[in-house]
């Protein structure tokens, strides 16, 4: 039987459409078979916020706990030279911590001394702003989240963050691990990450690594939009600072003096 | 397709070029091997200073891709005739330029497999969007308007009338990538260095002064090399633009230095205090800062007096002088000054290591071998369509 | 037909070199029979029909991954009402593919796939510390 040349495109246009149109149900029928709910033990807020009492902090001044505990728990690898360093928690001095409450005469008690730095999971942040794939957004929940699949390592976040939380894999981590946690996954190089405010111990009713694991019970973890939080009490009744708020990036991590 | 025969057709200095070019391409595509092995820590790069060598020079190619306005907004809006033959080396320029901004892009990234991240999830809050948007489509209407040109010029015919809004939209287009790239840096809270107004007016303008420069020194070697003359004319009034950029840049440079150092507030002055006398015994960049600035003064003199200015031998010397004093302070001096000290006060130096170097060299040398392709293709139509036989009796590439 | 020599020396090499895969095979032993598999032993069910999950399992993963690291989804629900945590280490592979040499790779190497690079970040909880598969 001899077609003609229209007859021919007509049926193939026809038939193609036909099996896009599978393809699409089948993607549909996908979607509706992922019906799925969040695990009812977790914790969940309005805001997360996080409240460091430096003076309890200094009172064991060596101490590393906290950062030990994030180590351990995020498998984040550990490398000798500074310009490699991937760090979620660190103690940096408190000039350095704080450029805007800097002066000539800070206080003794003060002076010089190690402060915990972290990513502040700001309410404004300019990383999130920057990211040209979303790789980096902030949850409802205030948590600002990398998504490590995304990530095309252009660094841009690193440029925009003014507190220098964020490290880029600058080499293969795993090597530099010393003792890998099965439960969550290790980054590859060229990805940039941060403190995720332990979203995933969150997920199973658990508190940040850092806030269990401190001695001092120098930091305090809450719901900045439950006035009744413990987070909300102190931040009533004592004098806390924040890192650099001039730039209007309205942190979620409080220090109190 | 593309005229491409009229490149494979040369005498022995223009096939020993094309060699030289392979060969500088081939190592640092070796290299770039190297890095994907390896990761970016191969290079200089630290936590502290995360953009190096490779983002440095993208910035300033993408000036030098922005300047080829400089010679199609004289000649195509304003009917400028002298122009006539340099319009269209400017625009080969801009789009070997361009490439050379995304090559820059691509092997500065950490996971270059998934860049198409950027258009599968776009996100129009992020500059780095629009710049992959602008650059692209720069590229697009440059290449768009050289073949239909270039094409309709050995069909020995007039471009359809169609090609004439494809150009004056690449006019301010040009302005605007390079306005996206200043973006990119002057809208970070916490960079004080390049927290300026004034940023993206300096980026045009030190572009609209190394772009021409470098456009001048082409004309004058593919004069040397070819029959193709642009004209005494158009290399002149090109000197007198790139005379007034120059001083404006200069201008801007000194206005940004009154700011901190008037206001004598520490987050502006440190970084200058880094690049011109060091901070805290780190002064790496310094000897390369004054040798910017002094070339910049030198070829502000040779610029402003006219007798050098058009002087045909001293007008090369003055372009080389005006592009590296350009290509350090855009190409270096800007891009790791904003990152030094960092935000957590930390002096971190930078420099770039071989392999990043011989990457960054492979691009240049992807670039030039574009450069030289395309002017031998439209070089070879023209001389074809209208034979503009100089006096001069070169032996031909 | 000048040529008759060269050309049918030539053809025949041509098709020596052209059904090789095909005779390889056959020297070595090696039958059409597919990949042996070792199914889990802990879980009886899976989480979707065996047609799908041979079909779509990556795209599955991709929704999977997305929901949790993006929505914050953390449990899915199977086609026969039975809830898992979605996690590759922890879930997949710790409580029903346990060992992912003797399920993936199997059906994996025998198709030539290369695979995305999951496993560059998610560990495989067979493996100790500081090595990859």
């Amino acid at each position: 039987m001899i077609i003609s040349r229209k007859t021919f495109l007509r049926a193939t246009g026809f038939s193609l459409l036909v099996a896009a149109g599978k393809k699409l149900g089948v993607v549909f029928a996908d979607a509706a078979q992922n019906a799925a709910f969040a695990p009812s033990r977790a914790l969940t807020a309005g805001r997360w916020a996080m409240l460091v009492d430096i003076s309890k902090c200094l009172e064991k001044e060596d101490c590393t706990k906290c950062i030990q505990a994030c180590d351990r728990s995020h498998n984040v690898p550990e490398f000798t030279e500074p310009a490699h360093q991937v760090k979620w928690i660190w103690k940096a001095s408190f000039e350095n911590v704080f450029p805007s409450q800097q002066h000539d005469y800070v206080m003794d008690r003060l002076k010089e001394k190690p402060v915990l730095a972290l990513c502040n999971h700001c309410s404004e942040p300019p990383c999130v702003r920057v990211c040209p794939t979303q790789a980096t957004w902030k949850r409802a929940d205030g948590i600002v989240m990398m998504d490590w699949h995304r990530c095309i390592g252009c660094r841009y976040c690193m440029a925009a963050c003014p507190y220098g939380s964020r490290s880029f894999n600058w080499l293969d981590p795993r090597p530099h691990i010393a003792k890998l946690n099965p439960d969550f996954p290790t980054r590859t190089k060229g990805v940039v990450e941060k403190c995720n405010f332990c979203e995933e111990r969150l997920a199973k009713g658990q508190l940040p690594a850092c806030v269990e694991a401190c001695p001092q019970k120098a930091m305090v973890f809450g719901d900045l939009d439950d006035p009744n939080s413990q987070v909300r009490e102190l931040l009533r009744s004592r004098y806390t600072i924040q890192r650099k708020p001039e730039l209007g990036t309205k942190p979620e991590i409080f220090y109190i003096v | 397709m593309f005229m491409l025969e009229k490149a494979l057709v040369g005498g022995r200095k223009y096939w020993i070029w094309i060699l030289c070019l392979f060969a500088i391409i081939g190592l640092g595509f070796l290299s770039y091997l190297r890095q994907l092995n390896y990761g970016l820590g191969i290079t200089g790069m630290s936590r502290d200073v995360t953009w190096g060598l490779y983002i440095a020079q993208f910035t300033f190619l993408v000036g030098v891709a922005a300047s080829a306005v400089m010679v199609v907004l004289p000649y195509y809006l304003h009917n400028f005739k002298a122009f006539g033959k340099i319009t269209i080396l400017g625009e080969f320029l801009a789009i070997s330029a361009v490439i050379m901004c995304m090559l820059l892009i691509f092997v500065d990234m950490g996971q270059p497999t998934r860049v198409l991240n950027v258009l599968l999830y776009p996100t129009p809050n992020s500059l780095m969007f629009w710049d992959m948007i602008s650059l692209g489509g720069y590229l697009a209407l440059n290449a768009t308007i050289a073949l239909v040109t270039l094409s309709a010029e050995r069909k020995g015919i007039a471009p359809p009338r169609w090609i004439r809004p494809v150009i004056i939209l690449s006019i301010p287009w040009a302005v605007s990538i390079h306005t996206v790239t200043a973006f990119l840096y002057s809208g970070l809270p916490g960079r004080s260095f390049w927290l300026t107004a004034i940023l993206a007016p300096r980026f045009l303008a030190s572009a609209f002064a190394s772009g021409p420069a470098l456009l001048i020194l082409l004309s004058l070697a593919i004069r040397g090399l070819t029959r193709y003359d642009v004209g005494r004319e158009a290399i002149r009034k090109l000197a007198v633009i790139l005379t007034y950029a120059m001083i404006t840049n200069v201008f801007f440079l000194l206005m940004e230095v009154f700011t901190a150092f008037y206001s004598r507030l520490p987050e502006h002055m440190e970084h200058f205090q880094y690049l011109f006398a060091g901070l805290q015994g780190h002064a790496l960049l310094v000897p390369w800062m004054w040798t910017s600035v002094t070339l910049a003064l030198v070829s502000l003199v040779l610029l402003i007096v006219p007798a050098t200015r058009n002087h045909e031998s001293i007008l090369p010397l003055t372009c080389v002088t005006v592009f590296t004093s350009l290509w350090i302070d855009k190409g270096l001096g800007l891009i790791v000054g904003g990152f030094v000290p960092s935000p957590l006060g930390a002096i971190t130096e930078y420099s770039p290591t071989l392999p990043e170097v011989l990457i960054t060299l492979g691009v240049w040398a992807v670039g030039f071998l574009m450069v030289t392709v395309f002017y031998k293709i439209a070089l070879s139509v023209r001389e074809v369509t209208a034979p503009w036989v100089s006096l001069r009796g070169g032996e031909s590439i | 037909m000048r040529d008759k020599g060269i050309i049918y020396t030539v053809l025949i090499v041509f098709l020596g070199l052209i059904t090789a895969p095909f005779s390889y095979n056959l020297i070595a032993g090696r039958t059409s029979k597919g990949p042996e598999i070792k199914l889990p032993v802990s879980e009886k069910n899976c989480v979707a029909p065996t047609e799908y999950m041979k079909e779509s399992h990556m795209k599955l993963l991709v929704a999977w991954r997305d929901d949790l690291v993006r929505r914050n989804i953390r449990t899915f629900t199977a086609f026969d009402g039975k809830s898992y945590n979605i996690g590759l280490s922890s879930t997949c592979l710790a409580n029903c593919h346990t060992s992912k040499a003797d399920f993936c790779d199997r059906c994996h190497n025998y198709v030539g796939v290369q695979g995305p690079y999951c496993m560059d970040c998610h560990i495989d909880p067979k493996l100790t510390k500081g090595s990859r598969p």
